[in-house]
């Protein structure tokens, strides 16, 4: 056996010992900005003596309009817009894959523009139009990127197919879809293992060339 | 049973007739954001789980801190090795030995077996609050000297299990060749990293009952596994699994985080959600195992294979015995007299390898299919025709017939595809554009398997047919095929059949696994169909008709639906016959002289599939394999820094692997001759072969455009950099 260590990984040190989170609390411009915050609320979360007031302090008012609904919630600041759509609003077509921004599953648009909704703070999104794969059909009738990804078979497990297809949206609309080799490009920030790739491209091509509004 | 080879066409089909074939059943709810997947279930009172991860390779947990993690907000539990509920299953039976070797064990003690071992899980009330908290958690450690390196010992290697040496003829007969050569091949480990997260939610009904969701190619193995493990009664396990976003292997077992989850919400009494981040899927649920490989071979002049020699020596862990028998390829492949193979596997301090794509297969096959492709080079012969004078006629092993094989067919329709003729044999010969250009080929092989399974069949009074079997669907399509099967022999349309799976309480089948489905599943559908069929011949009477009008029959006998539940298994054929699917794949690169950079310009894979029961869908899986050969071929290689034991590249910025603007359109083409003994839908696998093979195929290509041997994988532009002379000659 070797020498006994601390082999744990090395931490960024705040200089708070204890309870950094709690400390940011207090001394947060947030909280000093919301200027009635009531002392013993403070000292109540401080002594842990309320879980729900600590989260009530956690969490900040978020108005979301997300396919059309306007949502109005109260989320951790630390939140990611995937994780509210998926665990709060029950959108679980928008797909965690990385977490990372690395793999483009999670694709939403966000005022029209494909954002990975995995690297979006739900705060950051308030006041923002939502567009996910769940609204992207009118009603029973699919969106023609829909029907085209179908046409082509462009997926087989179907788990990055959502973020795949609102890039595929998005790609069209940017004006990146004029050229086989011009949509591979745009498209390289969506992953697929399951190697849908030349049937993705295929269903890109059609959609642009049906000259479909998108 | 009756073997029946259905009245399908077996005309060769191309891209074109193939995007006109059936679209996926389960399509629409994929392409709406309908279909749920694992994590996507919400039981009342679900709470999360977040695992932590050993950040040691070796050694034991002196002390573990949680008392910063329970304080935080919303934590509900933090579970370690100390305060663990004993696991049943776990427990060693009284005077018996604890087995040396066995799956990992979760909580079981505080000896640490490899870096990212669940040393606790933490399960709080949201998920965000999960993973603050488990953040909170400091282990110390008493750390012990590891060894992750394959390289540095060899001298722990060991035959596995009922796979070491094995000799056909004369051992190291390939020296004796007038042409011969030996050498060494590497692959990486390399992980599947399937799109979905391996996810599960736990939900115990009862002190002795659970449901999960999870990620499973198998609800019914995933059934046993978890009753093996807390010793409850299968039957008091529901598996649920209806959509899988992609596993290639790594849903085949129960892992660790699996029992994590179990075992959270058994101590919190609430549902518990657990999904796995993308850096523990490098960690958490196996790996293709870095594998050395060395390779004799020798011909005579007229390319008559004397012998091949093929050693393999993979890695597995210190805890459980990986096998997949790499160098087998070797035996089975050609014909030829004498063959030799010895595999060891080499014990590190690495969490266990598991089956990926192609298993032992395609490890092999990178070996075998690129020294044939360097004989051919020494021979003067071209490729295709070195493994024609070697086609093997009957399996070279038992001399049993094939009970299909049109491998040659296969060369034929690849070679025309590719435009082989244009391919020069001299190597770095042509240039296009300031880019060397190459042509490469390979062959890949798989045993064609067939297991026992049921299906439920029922005719409801509305015309609606409702098919059921417990097999899961990792993404080939397995319902849109056996919806085929279906239609077909009950003479009703697609879209009023439902095919349900993906349930562990319905009629048994096995994992998805093996490029085994359609053949195993496919032929209870086909059964319980026909069976269907006769009993509504037996209610029409004076020996029915070939098209019953089934809505009609009912309501005439005033029933409310006729169902049947069937179950198939291999029939004697399957002794009496050699049965493999084969596949060919073509390659065209282009190399960078200066930056060592491969495009693959075009590929053009063919499949002896036996008939092709779902065209779209399988074009897609031979397309999906091929891409995969191409990650493997170019980019992928899971990197370990030896001094820490610790994953350099576990993300998807890191790991390497296909994105679109690496493949070109790939053509997939079908031999489509149906095989006469494995089902009666005469289809054999696909899902192995399509990728097996191919990373040789591309190494073969760069070395027809280069000149350059890469003998140990993946091809990166480090390996061939600075050929900038190749363009001046």
């Amino acid at each position: 056996m070797e020498d006994e260590k601390d082999y744990a990984l090395p931490e960024f040190d705040t200089g708070e010992k204890d309870n950094s989170r709690r400390n940011f609390l207090k001394q947060s411009t947030l909280l000093t900005a919301i200027a009635l915050t009531p002392g013993t609320a403070i000292k109540a979360a401080d002594m842990r003596v309320d879980e729900k007031i600590a989260e009530a302090f956690e969490k900040m008012p978020v108005k979301l309009e997300v396919n059309g609904v306007a949502h109005n919630l109260s989320v951790e600041p630390r939140a990611t817009l995937l994780d509210i759509l998926r665990e709060q609003l029950d959108l679980t077509g928008t797909k965690k894959g990385c977490d990372h921004g690395q793999c483009g599953a999670c694709t939403v648009h966000v005022d029209g523009h494909r954002v990975n909704s995995c690297l979006t703070l739900g705060v950051m999104a308030s006041g923002k139009k939502i567009t996910t794969i769940e609204g992207l059909a009118k009603g029973d009738e699919l969106h023609p990127m829909q029907e085209a990804f179908l046409k082509h078979d462009g997926f087989q497990c179907g788990y990055c197919t959502p973020g795949q297809i609102m890039s595929a949206v998005a790609c069209i609309r940017e004006g990146h879809a004029n050229s086989e080799m011009e949509i591979r490009e745009y498209m390289s920030g969506n992953i697929c293992r399951c190697g849908a790739y030349p049937n993705i491209v295929n269903a890109i091509q059609e959609v642009k060339e049906g000259g479909h509004a998108v | 049973m009756k073997l029946i080879v259905s009245p399908f066409t077996n005309d060769t089909m191309t891209n074109d007739t193939m995007t006109k074939g059936m679209s996926r059943i389960d399509g629409r709810l994929k392409v709406t954001g309908a279909a749920r997947y694992s994590a996507e279930f919400t039981p009342a009172g679900m709470v999360y789980a977040v695992l932590v991860g050993s950040t040691i390779t070796k050694g034991t947990i002196r002390s573990i801190d949680t008392k910063a993690a329970e304080k935080a907000p919303g934590v509900l539990a933090v579970i370690t090795h100390i305060n663990s509920p004993k696991i049943a299953g776990y427990r060693v039976e009284p005077g018996k030995q604890e087995p040396a070797k066995g799956t990992y064990k979760l909580f079981y003690n505080n000896k640490i077996l490899f870096n990212g071992q669940p040393i606790a899980v933490v399960i709080a009330n949201t998920f965000e609050r999960a993973q603050y908290a488990a953040s909170l958690v400091k282990a110390q450690y008493i750390a012990d000297t590891h060894q992750t390196k394959l390289a540095e010992n060899t001298a722990k290697a060991f035959a596995p299990e009922g796979d070491g040496k094995k000799t056909r003829g004369i051992a190291d007969a390939w020296k004796t060749a007038p042409v011969k050569l030996e050498q060494e091949y590497i692959i990486p480990s390399e992980t599947h990293s399937p799109m979905e997260l391996h996810a599960i939610i736990a939900k115990w009904d009862a002190p002795d009952k659970l449901t999960v969701w999870t990620k499973t190619q198998g609800v019914q193995d995933t059934q046993d596994g978890i009753a093996n493990i807390f010793k409850l009664p299968k039957a008091n396990i529901q598996v649920n699994s209806k959509f899988v976003g992609g596993a290639f292997g790594s849903a085949l077992q129960v892992w660790p985080h699996e029992v994590a989850a179990i075992l959270a919400a058994q101590v919190v009494k609430r549902p518990v959600k657990l999904v796995l981040g993308r850096a523990d899927m490098f960690t958490s649920v196996g790996y293709r195992p870095h594998t050395w490989q060395k390779i004799g071979i020798g011909a005579n002049a007229d390319g008559k294979l004397v012998g091949i020699t093929h050693e393999a020596n993979g890695q597995t862990s210190t805890y459980e015995d990986f096998n997949e028998g790499p160098a087998g390829v070797s035996h089975s492949t050609y014909a030829c007299p004498n063959v030799n193979t010895i595999y060891k596997i080499t014990p590190l301090d690495i969490g266990s390898p598991t089956w990926m794509r192609g298993p032992g297969e395609a490890t092999g096959a990178f070996a075998l299919e690129s020294a044939l492709d360097e004989l051919s080079y020494a021979l003067n012969i071209d490729p295709i025709e070195l493994r024609i004078i070697n086609n093997a006629e009957t399996d070279p092993d038992n001399g049993k017939p094939f009970s299909s094989k049109y491998l040659k067919e296969a060369y034929k329709l690849g070679a025309d595809g590719i435009g082989w003729s244009d391919r020069k044999a001299k190597p770095a010969s042509v240039t296009k554009n300031g880019w060397l250009e190459g042509y490469g080929m390979a062959v890949g092989m798989f045993g064609a398997y067939r297991d026992k399974a049921s299906a439920r069949a029922i005719m409801m009074a509305d015309g609606t047919l409702i098919i059921q079997t417990a097999v899961s669907d990792i993404g080939p399509g397995t319902g849109t095929a056996m919806v085929t099967i279906a239609s077909d022999i009950m003479g009703i349309p697609a879209d009023k059949i439902r095919f349900d799976m993906g349930d562990s309480s319905l009629p048994q089948a096995p994992s998805q696994g093996g490029s085994s489905t359609t053949a195993t599943v496919g032929s209870a559908v086909y059964q319980a169909c026909t069976d269907l069929k006769e009993n509504f011949q037996k209610l029409i009477g004076n020996g029915g008709t070939d098209k019953p009008d089934y809505v009609a029959v009912l309501k005439k006998n005033n029933l409310p639906k006729l169902e049947v539940t069937s179950a198939v298994s291999g029939g004697p054929e399957m002794e009496k016959y050699a049965m493999y699917s084969w596949s060919v794949h073509f390659i065209k690169v282009l190399v960078h002289p200066a930056t060592g950079v491969v495009k693959v310009d075009k590929a053009v894979c063919v499949a002896d599939s036996g008939h092709i029961v779902s065209p779209k869908t399988a074009r897609s899986q031979i397309v999906g394999g091929a891409i995969g050969g191409i990650g493997m071929a170019l980019m992928e290689e899971v990197i370990i820094d030896h001094r820490y034991g610790r994953l350099v590249n576990n993300s998807f910025a890191d790991y390497h692997l296909p994105v679109n603007a690496d493949i070109p359109q790939i053509e997939a083409l079908f031999v489509n001759k149906p095989d006469p003994y494995l089902n009666p839908m005469g289809a054999k696998g696909m899902g192995e072969i399509a990728l097996i093979g191919m990373a040789a195929a591309v190494a073969n290509a760069v070395f027809n455009a280069t000149g350059k041997r890469i003998r140990e994988l993946p091809i990166t532009p480090d390996k061939l950099v600075g050929m900038e002379n190749l363009l001046e000659s």
